[in-house]
C-alpha cells in the first residue's frame, strides 16, 4: 500500500470498486414492476434508409407489436396472414417440443450435453421467418430455432446430438453445435461470438460480388462483452456490410447476470450508438415485433443502407444447459415474473384474440409435435446413442484437418488404429 | 528458366507478384490488411494492387487483427479466397482465436460443409531494429495450431512459388516473410554492407505463374560433415558462415514447417551423421525443439554427436542489444566447432 501521507489533502471518500450484483438471488422474490415498458405504439417506424443518429431513441425504447391482450397494434405491425402466424406458432412450438425431448434425452445418459432455448424461441423462429431463405445465418449456440424454421430435418439435428452413424459432422462436435450450409446454417461454434465478424465477412463477400443475400448473426448480452462483437461491429461500419446482429438479451450468462456485460449502464441496443449502426430494442417475447425488426433491418440491408443491431430483450427461462443448475444463482421464479410473459403464449393468444385459433387446435397440434418428435428421436436412436457402441470409423479422427492428409497424421493414425486393434481386435468394425 | 521470362526481382517484388497473378487468375482473391490498399503496404507488398485490381479486391482495413481474420473466415465461407496481411507478425496475437479455433478447425468440426481457404501472410523476425513487438518469429505457435500450415521462403523465387501455392491451397496457411532479407540476403555481419538480392540466383523470378508445393524442403548445400536445418533469414546466415569455416555442410532449407518435409531432413542426417539447427525464435518450445525430436526419433543409430540448436534466447528482443539477441556468426561458429569436434 502506498504510504497515506502521499495522499492529497482532501475531504474526498476514498475510491470504492463496483461489483454489480442481481438485484435477485435464490430465495428472493422477484418483482420486475420497474422495468419500463413503453406503450405498444410508442416507438415509431423509421424508413428503412434512416440515418443511425436520427435512430438513437430505438436504442432506448421497445420496438412492440403485440399487447397483453394479444391485439396487434402500431406502425410495426407486419400484418401476417393468418396462416403465416400459424407457421410460425408451429415452429416455435416444435422448438419447444424438441427441447423438452432432448433435455430429456441428456437426463437418461443418451447425450452428453443439451441446451434449451425456452422463452426464447421467437427471437430466432421469429428472425428466421423474416429473412429470405437464401441469407446466411450465422449462430450462436441457442438458435436452433433457425433450423427448425428452415424445414432441416429434425432427425439430422438429433443424429449430430447423439453423436451416432448417422451424424454428418462424424462426432467431432458437442451436441447442438450443428452445421447445414444447404440450410444456409454456419457451423456453430463453441467459442464465444467468433461468428460475428465472420457473418460481416460473408455479408461483405456478397456485397463485394454484387450479390443479393445478406448475414444474420447472433450472440447473447454476455458474450458482446468479447472482442470479436466490437471487432465485427467496427468493420461492418466501415464497410456498411450488409448484416444483421442480433443481441439475445436473455438476462443471464450461466450464472453471471446482464450488469457483468455493461447492462446496468445502458441497453445493448445502445451499443450500436458508438459505431453508428442503427440499433432497434426489441420486445423479445413478441415474436411478431421480432419479425417486424427483422424485416425492417433486412430491408435496410438488402438495399445498401447498411447493418442493423437489434437488441431482443427476452428471459433464459431454464439453465444454460444441462450442466447448469440455475436455482444455485438465481430466484426460482424469476421466468413467471418476467414481466413480458412467453412468446408462444402470446402468439397464440393473439391467434385466438382474432378468431384463427383455439385452444382444441393448440392441444392438438401440441401433442402432434410431440409425437413427430418421439418418433423421429426412435428413428434416431436406431442409428446409436452416444456412448453406447461406437459409431464412427476410428480413423474419421484424423480425416479433415487438412483436406490432404500429411505424413505426420498418417502416422499417427497408424498408431491409434493399432492401440484400437490391441483393445478391440482386428475384426472390429463401427456400429 | 528461360533468362527471357525471368525478372530480377526482390523478395517484396515476388510476393507482390505472387499477389498480382493470383488476383489476376482467380476472382475470388481479395487482399486485405492494414495500409494495403492506397499505400501499398508499409514494406510495400501491395504496391500497385489497388490500382490495378479494384478497391474491392485490395483494401485497407481497421487496425484490428481478431476482426481481419475473423471477417477472412466469413469471406472463405462464402467462397473467396482472402489473403489477409497482419502487418507485423508481432500483431498477430489479437487474432490468435480467429486463427487457432476458427480458421484451422473449421473444414474439421463442419465434417468439410465449410471451408477456409485463408493465408495470413505476416513480416517476422529481427534485424532492424524493431524492438520487442517488431521482431518476434511466432512460428511455433503457428506449428502448435493442428490445422494450419506454416510457410517460410528464404528467397523472391520460393517466396513467390510458396505464396501462388499457399493462395491456392484450401487450408488456412500462415505465410511468415523474413523481413531482414525482403531487400536482400544476409550475412549476419551487420556491420557490413548488405548485398542487394540482385547479386542472388534466387533473384531470377519468372514473371508469370508457377508455384513450389508445400511440404518440400531445398538442400541449398550439399555437404558430408554435418546437416544445418534452417529456414528464413538464417540460411543465409548458416550460409555464409559455413563458407567462412570451410566446413562441409549441407544446409536445408526447411521452406514449409508444416507439413514437414521429414524424408529430406531423415536421409540427410542419416548421411552426415550430424544435426544443427538454426532458427532465430526464442529457445524453449521453439520449432529446434520439435526438429530435435523428429532427428533422434528418426536418426538416433545414425548420430555421432548430440543434436544441437542455435536459437535467440529467451528474452524479448531487445531494441539496443537486438545483435546479441541475434544468433548470428559467433555462436553459429561455436555450435559448428562444438558438433564437429564430438
Amino acid at each position: 500500500m502506498p504510504e497515506s501521507d502521499n495522499r492529497p489533502a482532501s475531504n474526498l471518500p476514498p475510491l470504492s470498486l463496483h461489483i454489480p450484483e442481481p438485484r435477485y438471488r435464490p430465495g428472493d422474490t422477484p418483482d420486475f414492476g420497474d422495468i419500463v415498458i413503453p406503450a405498444v405504439d410508442a416507438t415509431s417506424r423509421p424508413g428503412e434508409n434512416t440515418k443511425p443518429d436520427a435512430m438513437r431513441d430505438h436504442c432506448y425504447g421497445l420496438v412492440r407489436v403485440l399487447d397483453f391482450d394479444g391485439v396487434a397494434k402500431g406502425p410495426w405491425d407486419p400484418k401476417l396472414t393468418p396462416e403465416r402466424l400459424r407457421v410460425m406458432l408451429r415452429y416455435m412450438m416444435l422448438v419447444r417440443a424438441f427441447d423438452d425431448r432432448m433435455f430429456r434425452a441428456q437426463r437418461q445418459g443418451k447425450t452428453s450435453f443439451y441446451m434449451k432455448c425456452t422463452g426464447e424461441e421467437a427471437t430466432s423462429v421469429a428472425s428466421t421467418m423474416a429473412i429470405d431463405r437464401a441469407d446466411m445465418c450465422f449462430p450462436s449456440y441457442r438458435q436452433q430455432g433457425i433450423l427448425i424454421a428452415r424445414d432441416y430435418p429434425l432427425i439430422q439435428m438429433m443424429n449430430q446430438i447423439y453423436s451416432n452413424r448417422g451424424d454428418h459432422l462424424m462426432g467431432r462436435q458437442l451436441p447442438i453445435m450443428y452445421s447445414a450450409p444447404e440450410h444456409g446454417f454456419f457451423s456453430v461454434s463453441g467459442n464465444l461470438a467468433t461468428q460475428y465478424p465472420q457473418a460481416v465477412g460473408w455479408a461483405m463477400a456478397s456485397a463485394s460480388k454484387g450479390d443479393s443475400r445478406i448475414a444474420t448473426v447472433w450472440c447473447g448480452e454476455g458474450s458482446s462483452a468479447e472482442g470479436d462483437f466490437h471487432s465485427a461491429l467496427t468493420f461492418a461500419t466501415v464497410y456498411n456490410a450488409p448484416v444483421i446482429f442480433n443481441v439475445v438479451n436473455n438476462q443471464w450468462a450461466i450464472s453471471s447476470f446482464s450488469g457483468f456485460a455493461g447492462g446496468e449502464r445502458t441497453t445493448f441496443a445502445a451499443r450500436a450508438v458508438g459505431y453508428g449502426i442503427a440499433g432497434l430494442r426489441v420486445d423479445g417475447n413478441d415474436p411478431l415485433a421480432v419479425y417486424a425488426a427483422t424485416q425492417w433491418a433486412a430491408d435496410r440491408a438488402r438495399t445498401n443502407n447498411g447493418p442493423t443491431l437489434i437488441e431482443h430483450f427476452t428471459y433464459r427461462s431454464e439453465g444454460h444447459s444441462t450442466s447448469d443448475d440455475p436455482s444455485a444463482y438465481r430466484a426460482a421464479d424469476e421466468a413467471n415474473a418476467w414481466p413480458l410473459g412467453d412468446p408462444i403464449a402470446r402468439l397464440r393468444q393473439h391467434l385466438e384474440a382474432i378468431g384463427e385459433w383455439d385452444a382444441e387446435r393448440h392441444d392438438a397440434q401440441a401433442k402432434e409435435l410431440d409425437e413427430l418428435v418421439k418418433t423421429t428421436q426412435k428413428q434416431s436412436e436406431k442409428l446409436g446413442i452416444l456412448g453406447h457402441g461406437m459409431h464412427q470409423p476410428f480413423e474419421t479422427m484424423f480425416q479433415d484437418v487438412f483436406e490432404e492428409m500429411p505424413w505426420h497424421l498418417k502416422e499417427q493414425c497408424d498408431q491409434m488404429l493399432a492401440e484400437q486393434e490391441a483393445k478391440f481386435g482386428p475384426n472390429w468394425k463401427p456400429e | 528458366m528461360m533468362a527471357e521470362d525471368t525478372k530480377t526481382m526482390n523478395m517484396i517484388e515476388a510476393i507482390n507478384s505472387a499477389m498480382d497473378i493470383m488476383l489476376e487468375r482467380d476472382p475470388n482473391t481479395v487482399v486485405m490488411g492494414e495500409d494495403v490498399g492506397f499505400f501499398g503496404g508499409v514494406f510495400r507488398a501491395t504496391a500497385g494492387l489497388q490500382k490495378k485490381h479494384g478497391k474491392t479486391r485490395v483494401f485497407d482495413t481497421p487496425i484490428n487483427e481478431c476482426g481481419i481474420i475473423g471477417v477472412a473466415v466469413g469471406m472463405g465461407a462464402y467462397g473467396l479466397r482472402p489473403v489477409p496481411e497482419i502487418q507485423f507478425a508481432d500483431y498477430i496475437y489479437p487474432g490468435l482465436d480467429q486463427l487457432v479455433s476458427e480458421a484451422a478447425r473449421l473444414r474439421y468440426r463442419s465434417a468439410n460443409d465449410f471451408i477456409c481457404p485463408m493465408t495470413v501472410r505476416t513480416p517476422f523476425g529481427g534485424g532492424i531494429f524493431g524492438g520487442q513487438t517488431h521482431s518476434q518469429s511466432p512460428e511455433s505457435i503457428m506449428t502448435h495450431i493442428c490445422g494450419v500450415k506454416t510457410v517460410i521462403p528464404s528467397n523472391p523465387y520460393d517466396a513467390k512459388g510458396l505464396l501462388i501455392a499457399a493462395i491456392e491451397d484450401n487450408d488456412p496457411v500462415v505465410f511468415l516473410e523474413p523481413k531482414r532479407i525482403y531487400n536482400g540476403p544476409f550475412s549476419g555481419y551487420y556491420d557490413r554492407p548488405v548485398e542487394p538480392w540482385s547479386k542472388h540466383d534466387a533473384s531470377a523470378v519468372p514473371e508469370g505463374y508457377y508455384r513450389i508445393d508445400l511440404g518440400n524442403a531445398a538442400t541449398v548445400r550439399e555437404g558430408e560433415a554435418l546437416t544445418i536445418l534452417a529456414y528464413g533469414t538464417m540460411v543465409h546466415v548458416t550460409k555464409t558462415i559455413v563458407e567462412e569455416m570451410g566446413v562441409d555442410a549441407e544446409i536445408i532449407d526447411l521452406r514449409t514447417l508444416l507439413p514437414l518435409d521429414i524424408d529430406a531432413i531423415e536421409a540427410s542426417v542419416k548421411k552426415t551423421g550430424r544435426c544443427l539447427i538454426v532458427h532465430e525464435a526464442t529457445r524453449t518450445s521453439g520449432f529446434g525443439a520439435e526438429l530435435a525430436a523428429l532427428v533422434q526419433e528418426r536418426c538416433f543409430y545414425h548420430l555421432e554427436a548430440p543434436v544441437e540448436r542455435v536459437t535467440g534466447f529467451d528474452t524479448p528482443y531487445p531494441h539496443s542489444l537486438e545483435w546479441a539477441y541475434f544468433p548470428g556468426p559467433v555462436r553459429i561458429a561455436t555450435a559448428l566447432t562444438k558438433i564437429l569436434k564430438d
